[in-house]
């Protein structure tokens, strides 16, 4: 189906299944534990081997000799493998830095070796019995030295843009603000484990894993090994949390295989926690320079946004700027990345790439410009919204309703009567508010599905997508219901498998929108398969109740499925509406935190989020969605940092005993508003992304609240006590 | 994680002496940091002496008015004994400012005083660490030490100890009792029993090979205001940057001793005839001889940040 129209009327508007607060259809398997993770599948009739893989112990450089005589003979060794042997391979198209082979080390912790044994201990055991001989060579660590010798990357990352002429403009501002921002490098610190097991049989390969793109990873295996994609089996039925990390193709897998291979039996693989963090990807730290100029009114004439960010060789920026190039209106404007030449592990995607740190960012400086102008920070971003690309001005966006957010939060989080920076205290605790907006863009990749009306009247839905915590298996069975007529107990849901049609996956807060449009594209071909099947008008047909009705005929879907069946499979696929229009999401943060006024802790007290993001498909599924996102912006905003060590080029804290995520007592109160709006210019659904969303502005939002509580303004990020200390009152 | 083999120890004595002429040994009790490390291959003792079934687990009043704590007590049964809870207030809070309720339900009362440091650096075996392997050097100097410590340090380390319960057990001038291989026995002041780092920082504490813990023994109550702040970036499960445990009396006198600064329990008796002056004249004594790292350079006015909160708090 091509979508290359706004959506009119369609079977979903009924909202007799979606849109309903519907509880994950998955949920008892989750919470009984038979839901199989990657590392759990478990045939009785296969003998499983494990495999324990070795990280480099360098940050760069090559490997001379590798000794693995002492592991070969440890107890139940069945096999090893080692880069080296495993020679160059081609790298996958998604992957910047290769996963394994050769004697190159690009990254400290690169997979160097997998030792396959009989149990997971012993092959843990044996792999500490490697030696390996290196070449170290020098390598780049740090960003603040790196950013002198950054350049502008490929064209295609867009890394400049500009409209009308900023300098004059910001020149001639009688208001301005300039100040530079950091982010630090963040892992996505997922609870699941990359992990796959993979059991060779002839030629073909099967393997279970925990992916957030089934067909991208196919892909990429398929190139490493060099074989044709459709002799690979790849499952990915439920994951333990991915935000990015799981997008490409990671060692797991290819060692899973290639261990497999060797040792001629299914080999189980998972990256042990101290190794994820600097084998796999994260998101890289920035340094962001804002420069705002506005008119006294508010009104913003001039605004500036660069951002420099590092990654190894032929990598990307973090696309930092992005927002600032559609949030604010402003005639005068640019925006620039830089890129450095870092040695750290691979930066990449996690969660809203781009926005998160983007807006980590900005959402302080139009703080900071609020204040200089007097103005109440809610107040200021009315002002200066935009209903257009601000770079194009003839774009106009689907639909936005920013302003809805920030005045419905302001109303019910009861920001007005917000003191002036340091001005409320209780007891020990200073108090203060904040707000950031939230901004994420809504993206549309093709998706496919497949679905079955079987004699017993149950619908199957089979289709790659895959359910990375988010709630995909129950939005999906609400979209099959509303089109067919049924409820979610009359449909089954199958993900993750690369024998079905292939999905938009899980990333990018695209999965929810383009796969369930993709199920609906199915699904009309479905109806259309029932209707001709029954002899009816298709036109006029009516799915309602498991009954199809055609004027005064009826009959129940079961019979019209007739003793085969009937399927129906269809791929959304996206004209240009995201072209002529701007499609984003938008949102508001509040929060309000206490600093404890001796020792500089902060301590949020409650948050808001109000959303505005098309349907709202599942507001249970979708709320998760946000509260799991602000808990994210939370340790954003206040934890989470992966140390680097310039000198050995690694990050420090590679645990989650060091690399500090939220934990309950962080996260006191979380409440979501979704605004009631539909986007025709999205889908047919009317959805747009919300997982991403959540996260962006919040962390923004909480730095406003510590400034607005403390009076000291910090721009590094995270926000640790040691940064807020000096400025505090004196207690001793 | 090496081979190793496993006894289960009969008496307290046969516990010191199979450790006695064995290196390589290790007791084991409630393993919540051994396992860890022993799986990081950072320890790899190649026996393990499991002194859980020793009994060991009781709390019992002394003669003289104190409390002797079983090594094997669990942390959480510390934290919740009636008499810990009304007369020994620090160490009850401390307990429970440490680690996670599954933690403490293993973790044991000698185990906790014998855990190792969480410095990173110790924790990666690729990196020089000269109280992993000793020799090999300091990474931490000069590297990401926000962590570390600050005062009693080394050109050999910087690391801390990371106990909650310690600080609690230093201000209450807590003392450990002993039975050495031979049968001997000894009562090790708190004070005395962890080291500074000096140039042996793989020596933690005083024990001596095969030196097996039974009991730690609190005096009297000494009364007083007891408070434990703890203070960290996120708000549970997570290692003091620096905590204080302070005794305050009704005069303004008191106790003190700090965690996250230094490579044991730090207590300086001198500094703690200031307190009636307040917070900054006891931490500038308390801290007189601080080396912090640019990293760590804030832990300084932090602990005299933190001590002026307990001392008001005390106040009420």
């Amino acid at each position: 189906m091509q979508f290359d129209t706004p959506a009119t009327t369609n079977p979903i508007d009924q909202l007799k299944v979606v849109g309903k607060p519907i509880p994950r259809i998955d949920g008892q398997l989750k919470t009984t534990g038979r839901a199989m993770y990657a590392y759990e599948w478990h045939d009785p009739k296969l003998s499983y081997a494990y495999g324990y893989p070795v990280g480099a112990s360098i940050a760069k450089g090559r490997i001379n000799s590798m000794d693995v005589s002492a592991a070969k003979k440890a107890p139940g060794v069945i096999a090893v493998v080692t880069a080296p042997e495993i020679g160059d391979r081609k790298k996958g198209k998604f992957n910047t830095v290769k996963l394994f082979g050769g004697d190159e080390v690009q990254h400290y912790h690169q997979a160097i070796a997998l030792v396959v044994a009989e149990t997971f201990e012993q092959a843990r055991s044996a792999a500490a019995l490697i030696k390996v001989s290196y070449t170290e060579e020098k390598g780049v660590f740090d960003l603040k030295e790196a950013m002198k010798t950054a350049v502008k990357p490929d064209e295609k990352q867009e890394p400049d843009t500009k409209a009308g002429d900023f300098q004059a403009a910001f020149a001639s501002a009688p208001v301005t603000m300039e100040e530079t921002y950091t982010t630090p490098d963040q892992s996505h610190a997922m609870m699941e484990p990359h992990a796959s097991i993979a059991a060779w049989n002839g030629d073909a390969v099967s393997v279970w894993t925990s992916s957030q793109m089934i067909d991208w990873w196919r892909g990429d295996l398929a190139t490493f090994l060099d074989v044709d994609k459709e002799k690979i089996h790849l499952m990915s039925p439920f994951i333990g949390g991915g935000f990015g990390g799981k997008l490409f193709l990671r060692v797991d897998a290819v060692l899973a295989v290639l261990g497999a291979q060797a040792a001629k039996r299914p080999v189980k693989v998972t990256l042990p926690r101290p190794l994820i963090m600097n084998n796999t990807t994260h998101r890289p730290a920035t340094i962001q320079r804002i420069r705002i100029g506005a008119e006294e009114n508010g009104k913003i004439t001039a605004i500036a946004h660069e951002s420099w960010s590092g990654d190894q060789p032929e990598g990307q920026p973090e696309t930092a700027v992005n927002q600032t190039r559609l949030l604010y209106a402003g005639a005068n404007r640019m925006t620039a990345m830089r890129l450095a030449t870092l040695h750290l592990p691979e930066g990449n995607a996690m969660r809203a790439p781009g926005e998160a740190p983007g807006l980590m960012a900005l959402e302080i400086a139009i703080d900071e410009m609020a204040e200089k102008l007097g103005l109440d920070p809610v107040e200021f971003r009315i002002i200066n919204d935009t209903q257009v690309d601000p770079e194009k001005p003839e774009r106009p966006f689907s639909h936005r309703d920013l302003i809805g957010c920030l005045k419905l939060g302001a109303e019910k989080f009861g920001w007005t009567g917000r003191g002036k920076p340091g001005a409320r205290r209780e007891g020990n605790w200073l108090i203060g508010t904040g707000v950031g907006a939230a901004f994420r863009n809504n993206m549309l990749l093709p998706s496919g599905a497949r679905v079955r009306l079987g004699n017993d009247g149950v619908v199957t839905v089979e289709t790659d997508m895959t359910d990375i915590g988010t709630g995909s298996y129950t939005i999906i069975a609400q979209t099959a219901a509303e089109m067919m007529g049924l409820g979610v107990d009359k449909v089954a849901v199958h993900l993750g498998d690369s024998r079905f049609p292939v999905s938009a996956g899980s990333g990018g807060q695209f999965g929810a929108n383009c796969s369930t449009a993709g199920v609906y594209a199915a699904c009309v071909k479905l109806r259309e398969a029932v209707a001709q099947k029954l002899g009816f008008n298709s036109a006029d047909v009516a799915f309602e109740d498991g009954q199809v009705r055609s004027g005064n005929r009826s009959v129940p879907l079961s019979e019209a499925a007739g003793s085969e069946g009937l399927v129906g499979e269809d791929t959304i696929e996206w004209g240009d509406l995201d072209k002529t229009h701007q499609q984003s999401t938008f949102g508001a943060h509040f929060v309000e935190v206490g600093v404890d006024v001796a020792t500089g802790e902060t301590r949020i007290r409650r948050m808001l989020a109000v959303c505005a993001a098309g349907r709202i498909l599942n507001p249970i599924t979708a709320r998760s969605q946000v509260i799991g996102a602000m808990t994210m912006g939370a340790g954003g905003a206040l934890t989470e940092e992966l140390a680097v060590d310039t000198r050995r080029g690694f990050f420090v804290n590679h645990d989650l005993a060091g690399y500090e995520v939220p934990v309950h007592a962080d996260i006191p109160h979380q409440e979501v508003i979704f605004m009631d709006e539909t986007d025709p210019m999205s889908s047919p659904m009317k959805a747009k992304g919300i997982g991403e969303l959540g996260l962006c502005g919040v962390s923004a939002a909480i730095a406003n609240a510590i400034y607005n509580a403390t009076g000291v303004r910090v721009r590094e990020y995270p926000i640790t006590l040691d940064k807020l200390i000096g400025g505090l009152p004196d207690v001793a | 994680m090496r081979a190793f083999t496993y006894e289960r120890a009969s008496s307290v004595e046969a516990a010191a002496q199979a450790a006695a002429g064995n290196r390589e040994a290790k007791f084991i009790a409630g393993g919540t940091n051994l396992l860890d490390l022993m799986k990081l291959e950072i320890e790899t003792p190649t026996h393990l002496i499991d002194v859980n079934g020793l009994g060991l687990d009781t709390i019992e009043a002394t003669p003289d008015g104190g409390l002797r704590i079983g090594a094997m007590v669990r942390n959480t049964d510390l934290a919740s004994h009636e008499v810990v809870r009304r007369d020994y207030g620090l160490l009850s809070r401390a307990l429970l400012a440490g680690a996670s309720g599954q933690l403490r339900n293993k973790a044991t009362t000698s185990g906790n005083l014998l855990q190792r440091t969480r410095c990173p650096y110790f924790y990666d075996t690729n990196q020089p660490c000269n109280k992993r392997t000793p020799g090999s050097g300091c990474s931490a100097i000069g590297g990401y030490s926000r962590q570390n410590a600050v005062v009693g340090v080394s050109d050999a380390c910087i690391a801390t100890h990371p106990s909650d319960m310690a600080i609690a057990m230093r201000a209450l001038d807590a003392v450990v009792e002993t039975v050495k291989p031979d049968g001997s026995k000894r009562a090790i002041p708190m004070a005395d029993f962890h080291r500074l780092p000096g140039d042996t920082p793989h020596i933690e504490t005083v024990l001596e090979q095969g030196e097996f813990i039974t009991a730690v023994v609190l005096p009297a109550p000494i009364g007083g205001k007891q408070i434990y702040r703890k203070v960290r970036d996120r708000a549970s499960y997570a290692f003091a940057l620096i905590s204080v445990g302070a005794i305050i009396q009704p005069d303004g006198t008191g106790r003190v001793a700090v965690g996250g600064v230094a490579h044991k329990p730090w207590r300086v008796e001198a500094a703690e005839a200031e307190l009636p002056k307040g917070a900054r004249a006891t931490a500038s004594i308390l801290l007189a001889d601080a080396r912090p790292t640019e990293q760590n350079r804030f832990k300084v006015d932090l602990v005299e940040r933190a001590l002026g909160a307990a001392i008001a708090e005390a106040k009420g």
